[in-house]
């Protein structure tokens, strides 16, 4: 196996609000490999954006890193303090494409010129010179006509165009890793299918480094190679795609794919999650989806499960692995995916 | 096939909506829609954004106004100029439920006020201890609260606010529910519970729904039966299970293969086909909307039709 290009470790990250301390992050650690795509998946307000952000510096201005670890080229992330060595690393090595991309793009300048000041900027490229990178670049992601596009305004193009534009950017300085935070959310389906084949095509030819934040599971199949999948500011399971889909071991994790509509059986109610995440303010005991978990051991609600290892490459933390623990049947639509798992 | 026996209570017949910007010519939203939801059944209209299918829904419930065809509840007319009782009537019968649970509810109103907003404005109650008893069994059928009644929307989850936005459209009674995009604007953990919420209602009270969405995969798990709608025009139109099957018309099948499945293998074999509005030639051979084979309706013209029979009944 490669060596990972970036590894948090322990992560905390906390939020001052209104005098009371939120911890959004607890001890999230993940592993990210060159060349590989990352899917984080999770539930709004599970962490996924703010723990990414930490790998750029940029938390909001109430929110810092408390403890932990994220170790990227031999530096540790998390001990950066000024804009100064942040700009060493955002946009030029690590880069990042936005959910809307509508919003994401300035739209009183061009198109081209917002792709020209990214390339003046970090790359040192002028006139001329950074013009036809530019159309270059534009070629790369897909936009037809480029020359005639670099004149034109973000609302002369549609809302595919425009996320091709935003990756555009991203990709300008040849990042290593690139940043995708729910970039086709707001895109059709087919428009999604294409923004999905793009990114996986860029990734070959310049080599990137993915991690792409979803909420859905099935675009989670789609790119991922590997999968973290976060509850309450922790990755509380881990693994290939094959491993996290076909053989998932969190009590989350079974709920979050057996209640999706594309698993279920016609005519028979979804298998749904009550209740809501746990508030963040407070500090959490033992494992933060007990309350929510029919099949909640007491332990759950004591101590905090550490990581089990699954195989080399799959960890999950839920005390249903350890070896005390009584024999706890996963859902049906569980059993039957693991049943297509034959190696 | 039953389905001739079946009652049709809701009947388009060559839709046409238009919208006007002042100074040009107008833009046709919904061209020539012809479908027909059965009583009892989960109609599902699917299409992307701008294709039509809000449109369509915010017609029959008289919002946006016809440019042409006619709309019938119950073998009645219902577009256009029609009369004040019927009109009231499809004020109760035909509810609608909204997309997004943060902008349909008023932030300024008490669930109190918003799920009886319906009942003030048709009088349909007779004294405030009824009115009252109503609002607190639509609160209950949603799962939620008798005691919610006195809190604001901004209380309430994304899930919760969705409920209320039912509760609201069930207190009127209605026979029809034309549920706009209920759960994409929701959590992945929360669409399965309203998911089930809305097909309970529909066992237990006997509605008709119309399930508007763009998320195919949801629409297979809901609906009986499918409309898929391309640029304000009904393309094709099948049993759910018939339409994955078996779909024929280019857009439909390009829709289907870009639906992303949570399964990693299926993914990595997953080609997605590409539709290419230019690949139907409509110059000469004009298209129809027409029956190829019992239930399945599509638009084509003669050569494309003769066509798509084939594949259909094609055994296997």
């Amino acid at each position: 196996m490669s060596e990972p290009i970036l590894s948090a470790r322990d992560v905390v990250v906390k939020f001052s609000l209104r005098g009371q301390v939120l911890t959004a992050i607890r001890e999230a650690s993940l592993d990210l490999y060159e060349g590989q795509t990352l899917a984080i998946v999770g539930e709004s307000g599970a962490g996924k954006s703010v723990l990414t952000k930490t790998f750029l510096g940029m938390l909001d201005a109430n929110g810092w890193v408390d403890s932990g670890s994220v170790m990227f080229e031999g530096k540790d992330l998390a001990k950066f303090a000024t804009e100064r060595e942040w700009l060493t690393i955002r946009g030029k090595k690590i880069a990042m494409v936005f959910q809307d991309p509508m919003t994401a793009l300035n739209p009183l300048r061009t198109v081209g010129m917002q792709i020209h000041e990214v390339l003046e900027l970090h790359q040192g490229l002028k006139g001329e010179a950074a013009r036809r990178r530019t159309i270059e670049i534009l070629g790369q992601v897909g936009i037809g006509d480029p020359g005639m596009r670099y004149s034109q305004y973000p609302h002369e193009f549609s809302g595919g165009m425009r996320q091709r534009v935003v990756i555009a950017i991203a990709v300008a300085c040849n990042p290593r890793i690139l940043i995708c935070d729910e970039p086709t959310t707001a895109l059709d389906v087919t428009i999604q299918a294409q923004i999905l084949e793009l990114i996986r095509a860029l990734q070959t030819r310049l080599g990137l480094t993915i991690i792409y934040i979803t909420h859905d599971l099935g675009v989670v199949a789609n790119v991922a190679d590997r999968v973290a999948v976060m509850y309450a500011g922790d990755i509380i399971e881990y693994g290939t795609a094959e491993e996290v889909f076909y053989d998932p071991q969190h009590p989350y994790t079974w709920a979050l794919l057996s209640s999706l509509p594309q698993l279920g059986v016609r005519g028979r109610p979804l298998y749904s999650i009550s209740g809501t995440p746990p508030n963040l303010f407070s500090e959490i005991r033992g494992d933060a989806f007990a309350p929510r978990n029919p099949r909640a051991l007491k332990i759950d609600y004591v101590a905090r499960p550490p990581y089990f290892k699954v195989t080399e490459s799959h960890f999950a933390r839920t005390w249903l692995l350890d070896s005390r623990a009584p024999k706890v049947e996963p859902p049906e639509t569980i059993r039957a995916m693991r049943a297509k798992y034959v190696r | 096939m039953a389905q001739d026996k079946r009652e049709a209570l809701i009947e388009v017949k060559n839709l046409r909506v238009e919208f006007r910007i002042r100074g040009s010519r107008p833009f046709v939203a919904v061209r020539d829609v012809s479908l027909q939801v059965f009583k009892g059944e989960n109609f599902g209209l699917v299409g992307e954004t701008g294709s039509g299918k809000t449109t369509i829904g915010r017609a029959i419930v008289r919002i946006n106004p016809t440019a042409g065809g006619v709309i019938l509840f119950k073998g009645r007319r219902i577009n256009g100029i029609i009369p004040k009782e019927l009109d009231r009537e499809v004020t109760h019968k035909i509810q609608m439920i909204f997309q997004d649970p943060m902008a349909s509810l008023n932030e300024r109103a008490k669930v109190d006020y918003i799920v009886s907003e319906g009942l003030y404005n048709t009088k349909n109650y007779r004294d405030e201890q009824e009115r009252e008893a109503k609002v607190q069994k639509a609160l209950l059928e949603v799962g939620l609260l008798p005691e919610f009644a006195s809190r604001f929307p901004h209380e309430f989850s994304g899930g919760q606010r969705q409920r209320i936005g039912v509760a609201r459209a069930l207190i009127m009674e209605p026979e029809f529910i034309i549920a706009d995009e209920p759960i994409s604007s929701l959590d992945v953990s929360i669409r399965a519970q309203v998911l089930n919420l809305l097909s309970d209602l529909q066992k237990t009270k006997g509605l008709t729904y119309m399930f508007i969405s763009h998320d195919l995969s949801v629409v297979r798990f809901i609906a009986d039966r499918i409309g898929v709608i391309y640029k304000g025009q009904i393309v094709e139109l099948a049993e759910t299970e018939e339409l994955f099957s078996a779909p024929v018309h280019p857009y439909t099948r390009s829709l289907l293969s870009a639906i992303p499945r949570p399964d990693p293998r299926v993914e990595r074999e997953k080609r997605v086909l590409v539709y290419d509005p230019a690949c139907h030639d409509y110059s000469k051979d004009k298209p129809r909307w027409a029956e190829v084979r019992k239930g399945h309706f599509v638009y084509g013209n003669e050569t494309e039709l003769a066509l798509y029979g084939a594949v259909v009944t094609r055994p296997g």
